[in-house]
């Protein structure tokens, strides 16, 4: 866990376009961005309808995760390069997707699609073919994800990070501004949560801070990262771009990614919730 | 390319309550000649980013084929940065619940 083994760069991604042993994989929150052109042999995770179980609220299960990966020529062996838009959000979550499932080898395009753009890469609209792997996924690695009971439990005895906007966590927005107002049915946070955006652990590119800068804005805010820490946002996907800055850059192993997040928590009957800064 | 008499702005309004919303949008175009209408082309690969009064990061989005983008805010003061290959614009903003902002941003 270090940027070297979790992060590769634009130009690393440029040089490694023809290499068999590479496969890159767009995840978008807006999933319309694929077909509008995308990085050469890149292909996409729809994050709904290939990343949600779809019946019941869940990750998909570990049989559909390998039919997944088969289906996408990627096999155990693959070195596997998410991006995406919206500096990396789904890409993020999907990053820590495959880590719950055990990939080997996964890492994310430093800055994703905006770092690229910005810097007048080109994208094509081909879509690639890929011949069929036989994938096998691990048993689920629950420790690196929190549930609610978890969660309740966890106030005030350990670090809970939620890494919404400040008007998400005061209760002035129910959601993040590029959105329509929905999410749980009340707004605000979980008590004791300590306010750290995910967008402070980000330039203005997209690319992550250095790890000095990082492990300042952690320690500055009062999280100490010794005790064992949650992070949280909406529905899960930026505060899984929060786990990768401590998990996978700083090296902290004891994280987890409430990926039920505030639409869970804020749908709940009777649990603690908070106002204000 | 916009042509004289289309209406630049941001994408339609339709099917959304603009009653309880306060949306912020536009579109981003280059610029064009000084004639007094917004018609250069559209720039479909910025980023727009969401600032709060106090500089804190809100939210983004990237334009549209049509350079368009939208935000739902809270009421209140805010500022949009404008980032695309080779340029970058700020500006200061108001969003009024009820009441669309639309812009149009041209960037040189």
């Amino acid at each position: 866990m270090s940027r070297e083994t979790s992060l590769v760069t634009a130009d690393w991604v440029a040089q490694n376009l023809n290499n068999p042993k590479v496969v890159l994989v767009e995840v978008d929150e807006d999933t319309t961005l694929y077909d509008q052109g995308h990085i050469e042999g890149a292909i996409t995770f729809h994050w709904r309808n290939d990343l949600q179980d779809g019946l019941i609220r869940d990750l998909i299960s570990k049989e559909k995760f390998e039919a997944l990966l088969s289906k996408s020529g990627i096999s155990n062996d693959t070195t596997v390069i998410l991006y995406g838009g919206n500096n990396n959000w789904f890409a993020t979550y999907a990053f820590w997707y495959f880590k719950v499932y055990g990939h080997a080898d996964v890492r994310l395009l430093d800055g994703g699609r905006k770092r690229w753009e910005l810097d007048a890469r080109p994208f094509v609209t081909a879509v690639p073919t890929r011949t069929a792997s036989r994938y096998v996924a691990k048993e689920r690695d629950n420790s690196i994800r929190a549930f609610r009971d978890e969660v309740i439990a966890a106030i005030g005895k350990v670090n809970i990070v939620d890494v919404r906007s400040p008007q998400e966590f005061s209760g002035e927005l129910a959601a993040p501004a590029h959105l329509p107002q929905e999410g749980g049915q009340i707004k605000g946070h979980i008590p004791t949560a300590k306010n750290i955006p995910w967008s402070k652990a980000a330039n203005e590119d997209g690319t992550f801070k250095s790890e000095a800068e990082l492990t300042a804005l952690y320690q500055g805010a009062g999280v100490d990262l010794a005790k064992d820490t949650i992070a949280y946002c909406r529905i899960g996907e930026r505060s899984a771009f929060s786990w990768f800055v401590l998990h996978e850059l700083l090296g902290v192993n004891n994280v987890k990614n409430y990926d039920g997040s505030w639409t869970e928590y804020g749908s709940l009957v009777g649990v603690p919730v908070a106002l204000g800064a | 390319m916009r042509t004289c008499g289309a209406t630049p702005g941001g994408p339609s309004l339709d099917g959304i309550d603009i009653t309880t919303q306060s949306v912020i949008q536009g579109a981003v175009l280059s610029a064009s000649a000084n004639d007094g209408v917004p018609n250069g082309s559209a720039i479909t690969n910025a980023h727009v980013r969401l600032l709060d009064s106090s500089g804190e990061f809100t939210a983004e989005v990237p334009t549209n084929q049509e350079g368009q983008f939208r935000f739902f805010t809270a009421p209140g003061a805010w500022t949009l940065v404008v980032l695309a290959p080779g340029a970058r614009k700020e500006m200061q903003v108001v969003a009024t619940k009820g009441v669309p902002l639309d812009l149009v941003i041209e960037l040189s």
